[in-house]
C-alpha cells in the first residue's frame, strides 16, 4: 500500500519537473549512497550486537557514525523510515560508488539536496508511516551497551535490521532447534545470547579491594529497568512473528 | 650512531642507512594458523632479546647472539631463547563469555638482576614473567641416584656435598605475578612507570595503576564510563607513562584526542591537566573524519619530550607544550582517502596500526597494507616505504623502496592501490633501542631488518 502511494507520487513528480531532472538525479545519486551507507552502518551495528561481546571502540566508532548521517538528513529535511517492504533488499547491494561519500562536504555542496526540494518529495510517505512505526515500537527496540540518540522515527530503520534477524532464526527448520540451544560454542543464533546481548550491559568492576574473584553482579538500577522493559518488547516481537 | 637517513630515491652512500634483510621467522606456507598471528612486538632496554605475542596466548622470545667481533659484517642474529603459554582461553560464567587468550601487549621490565621479567595482558589479566637461565645442576647427592630414585640406605658409606657442574642452558618462565578481574572491558595497553615499581593498565573506558608487588588490589586512576552507558561517544585507545616523569601519562581517545594527566593532581585523573587534540580541517570533512581521526597507538619519543600519536591515514608528532596542534604530521597512505567508504565496508578502516621512535628519536616507524612499512626522518623530512617479503630473503639484500601510484599512469615497479592487498598488514613494529635494527610483523611472520653494515 505504501509503495504504491511512493511510487504513484514519484512519477507524478517527475513528470512535472522534467528541467530539474538531472538536478535531481545528483541529489537523489548523493541521497542514495548517503542511506546505503546509514543501511551498512545498521547491519554492522547489528551484527556487532550479536556478538557476546562486542569490540567498543569499534561499536562506538560505528554509532556516531550512524548519528552523524541521521542528523544530516534530518536537517535536509529527508530523513523517513524505511518501509517494510524495503527491509527485504540487501543493503549492501545499494552501495553504488564509493567515492561520492568520500567527497569533502565543499565538493558536495551543488550535490546535496535542498531542504525544501527534498519535503515535498517525501512528506507524504513520512506521516503515512509515523504512525505506524511509533505504535510497534514505543522504545528503542535495540539495547545492549548504548543505544543510539535520536528521532523517533529511526526506529524505522532498527526494526529493518531486527526483523532480519528474526526473520532468520525463524526460518531454521525445527530440527535445528535443540543444536541452537545446545551448542555453547556457536552463540550467533544462539537465542539466550542474543537475548543477553541486547539486555547485559557492562558490570561493574570495582577497581579497589579486590579479592580474586568473579566480578560483582549490578544491583538494581533504572537503566536495569529499561533493559528488561525492552527484553520483553523484544520477545513480544519475536512472538509476534 | 648515524642519524641521517636515505631517502629511497637517492642512491645510497655516505651516511644514508640501507636497510638489508637479516632474518624471517615463522611459518612459510600461505595457509596462516589462526593462533600464530602475531600481536604485538617488543624489544628489551639493552635490544638484546625481542618478544612477540600471538594471538594463541604464546610468548616467544628471541635473543640475540653475540657479536663475532671479527667476522663484523653483520650484526648478531635472533634465534629462539624462550617460549611459553602466557594465558589461556577463559570462560566467564557470569557472563556467558569466552575470554579470548590473544597477547595484546607486552612490555619489558629493565633487568635488576641476572633473571629477565616483562609484563604480558590479553584483554582481562595482566602477568608478571620471570624468565631465568639454568645452566648449572647439582650433582652428587647422597641419597639419591642422578636419575632421581632414592638408593638403598644400606650402600651409603661415605658422606659427601653435592657440586654444581654445568649442563646445557635450559631458560625457564614462570609466572610471578597474576593481575586479574580489575578490568570490565577490554585491556589495550599496559605501560611501565619509570619509578618500576608501578604500572597502568588501560581498558576501553578505565584506567588502573598497579605495583608490581601487590595484585589483589589496583587503584583507579581514570574513568571515562559514562552514567548512562547510552551516551557513550568516545573511548580510550591507549595509554603510556612518561619516560622520565613517574606522576605523568598519557591516553588517547577514538575521538583524536590525547590527554596528559598528573597524578599528583588528584586521586582520580578524570580532569586531564592538557588537552592534545588538532582542529578538523573543514576542507576534509566527510563521514568517516571521526573515524579515521581516532587514534590507534601514543608512544612517548625516549627523550620524553615528543609523543607520537597513529591515526588511520598519518603519524603526528606532538610537542608536549603545545596542545593546540602537532608539530610534525607525516602522511602514512593519503591515497587511501578516496576508499575511506570500500575500506569501512570490509572494516579496514578500523586496523589499529602501531608506530615507534628509533633510539635517537630521529626516524619514525609504521606499518600499513600489502605488508608495507613506512619510515619518516625528522631531520631531513624524507620518507621510505618498504616491503616486508619473503622474496628478498637473501641475508644483506638491500630493500628495494617501494612506490604506490594514487592514480594515473602506474610508472614501472609501481603497485596501483587498486591492487594493495588489504589482508596483509603490517599493524606491529619495534625498533631496538639502540642500533638499527628493526622487527616487523605481517599476519604470521616476524622480519627482522638492519642496516647495511660495511
Amino acid at each position: 500500500m505504501f509503495t504504491r502511494g511512493l511510487k504513484r507520487k514519484c512519477v507524478g513528480h517527475e513528470e512535472d519537473m522534467e528541467g530539474a531532472l538531472a538536478g535531481l538525479k545528483t541529489v537523489s545519486s548523493y541521497s542514495l549512497q548517503r542511506q546505503s551507507l546509514l543501511d551498512m552502518s545498521l547491519v554492522k551495528l547489528q551484527l556487532c550486537h550479536m556478538l557476546v561481546e562486542p569490540n567498543l571502540c569499534r561499536s562506538v566508532l560505528i554509532a556516531n557514525t550512524v548519528r552523524q548521517i541521521q542528523e544530516e538528513m534530518t536537517q535536509d529535511g529527508t530523513w523517513r523510515s524505511v518501509t517494510p517492504q524495503e527491509a527485504g533488499r540487501a543493503p549492501l547491494d545499494r552501495l553504488v560508488s564509493t567515492e561520492i561519500l568520500c567527497r569533502s562536504a565543499w565538493e558536495q555542496e551543488g550535490a546535496r539536496p535542498a531542504p525544501g526540494l527534498g519535503d515535498g518529495h517525501v512528506q507524504g510517505p513520512v506521516s503515512d508511516l509515523c504512525p505506524v512505526t511509533s505504535a510497534q515500537a514505543p522504545r528503542h527496540p535495540q539495547s545492549g551497551i548504548w543505544e543510539l540518540d535520536g528521532p523517533r522515527e529511526d526506529r524505522g530503520g532498527f526494526h529493518k535490521s531486527l526483523d532480519q534477524i528474526f526473520e532468520t532464526l525463524e526460518t531454521k527448520n525445527p530440527g535445528c532447534m535443540e543444536e541452537l540451544f545446545s551448542d555453547v560454542d556457536s552463540p550467533y543464533y544462539d537465542l539466550d545470547t542474543v537475548l543477553t546481548g541486547m539486555v547485559g550491559g557492562a558490570r561493574p568492576g570495582p577497581c579497589e579491594g579486590l579479592e580474586g574473584l568473579a566480578p560483582a553482579t549490578p544491583g538494581p538500577s533504572s537503566s536495569c529497568k529499561s533493559d528488561l522493559g525492552e527484553l520483553d518488547h523484544v520477545v513480544e516481537i519475536l512472538v509476534e512473528t | 650512531q648515524s642519524g641521517a637517513f636515505g631517502g629511497g630515491c637517492m642512491s645510497g652512500g655516505g651516511n644514508d642507512i640501507q636497510w638489508c634483510f637479516s632474518q624471517v621467522k615463522g611459518a612459510v606456507d600461505d595457509d596462516v594458523a589462526e593462533a600464530d598471528i602475531i600481536s604485538t612486538v617488543e624489544f628489551n632496554h639493552s635490544g638484546e632479546l625481542l618478544a612477540t605475542g600471538d594471538k594463541g596466548g604464546r610468548v616467544v622470545i628471541f635473543q640475540q647472539e653475540q657479536e663475532n667481533k671479527i667476522q663484523s659484517h653483520s650484526r648478531g642474529e635472533y634465534n629462539v631463547y624462550s617460549t611459553f603459554q602466557s594465558h589461556e582461553p577463559e570462560f566467564d560464567y557470569l557472563k556467558s563469555l569466552e575470554i579470548e587468550e590473544k597477547i595484546n601487549k607486552i612490555r619489558w621490565l629493565p633487568q635488576k638482576n641476572a633473571a629477565q621479567f616483562l609484563l604480558s595482558t590479553n584483554d582481562k589479566t595482566i602477568k608478571l614473567w620471570k624468565i631465568s637461565e639454568r645452566d648449572k645442576r647439582p650433582e652428587g647427592y647422597n641419597l639419591k641416584e642422578e636419575d632421581g630414585r632414592y638408593r638403598d640406605p644400606t650402600t651409603v658409606t661415605t658422606l659427601r656435598v653435592p657440586v654444581f657442574r654445568p649442563m646445557d642452558l635450559m631458560v625457564e618462565a614462570s609466572p610471578r605475578r597474576i593481575f586479574a578481574n580489575a578490568h570490565t572491558y577490554h585491556i589495550n595497553s599496559i605501560s611501565i612507570n619509570s619509578d618500576y615499581e608501578t604500572y597502568l593498565s588501560a581498558d576501553d573506558l578505565r584506567i588502573n595503576l598497579w605495583h608490581l608487588e601487590i595484585t589483589d588490589r589496583s587503584f583507579n586512576i581514570v574513568d571515562i564510563k559514562p552514567a548512562n552507558m547510552e551516551e557513550l561517544t568516545e573511548v580510550i585507545t591507549a595509554a603510556e607513562f612518561h619516560p622520565n616523569s613517574c606522576n605523568t601519562f598519557v591516553y588517547s581517545s577514538s575521538k583524536g584526542t590525547i590527554r596528559l594527566c598528573d597524578m599528583r593532581a588528584s586521586a582520580l585523573c578524570d580532569r586531564h591537566s592538557k588537552l592534545f587534540e588538532e582542529p578538523e580541517d573543514p576542507s576534509n570533512r566527510s563521514f568517516f573524519s571521526e573515524i579515521i581521526s581516532s587514534i590507534s597507538d601514543v608512544k612517548f619519543s625516549h627523550s620524553g619530550r615528543y609523543m607520537m600519536t597513529r591515526d588511520y591515514l598519518s603519524v603526528k608528532i606532538w610537542d608536549l607544550n603545545m596542545e593546540n596542534r602537532p608539530v610534525e604530521t607525516y602522511q602514512v597512505h593519503e591515497y587511501l582517502r578516496s576508499k575511506l567508504c570500500s575500506l569501512y565496508e570490509n572494516d579496514c578502516i578500523f586496523d589499529k596500526f602501531e608506530c615507534c621512535w628509533n633510539g635517537s628519536d630521529s626516524v619514525v616507524m609504521t606499518g600499513s597494507y600489502n605488508n608495507f612499512f613506512r619510515m619518516f626522518d625528522r631531520n631531513t623530512k624524507r620518507d621510505i616505504t618498504l616491503e616486508a617479503s619473503r622474496e628478498n630473503n637473501k641475508p644483506r639484500t638491500v630493500l628495494k623502496p617501494r612506490k604506490v601510484c594514487a592514480s594515473g599512469k602506474r610508472k614501472k615497479d609501481e603497485i596501483s592501490v587498486d591492487s594493495l592487498d588489504f589482508n596483509k598488514k603490517i599493524l606491529h613494529t619495534a625498533w631496538h633501542p639502540k642500533e638499527n635494527i628493526i622487527a616487523v610483523a605481517t599476519t604470521n611472520n616476524l622480519y627482522i631488518f638492519q642496516d647495511k653494515v660495511n
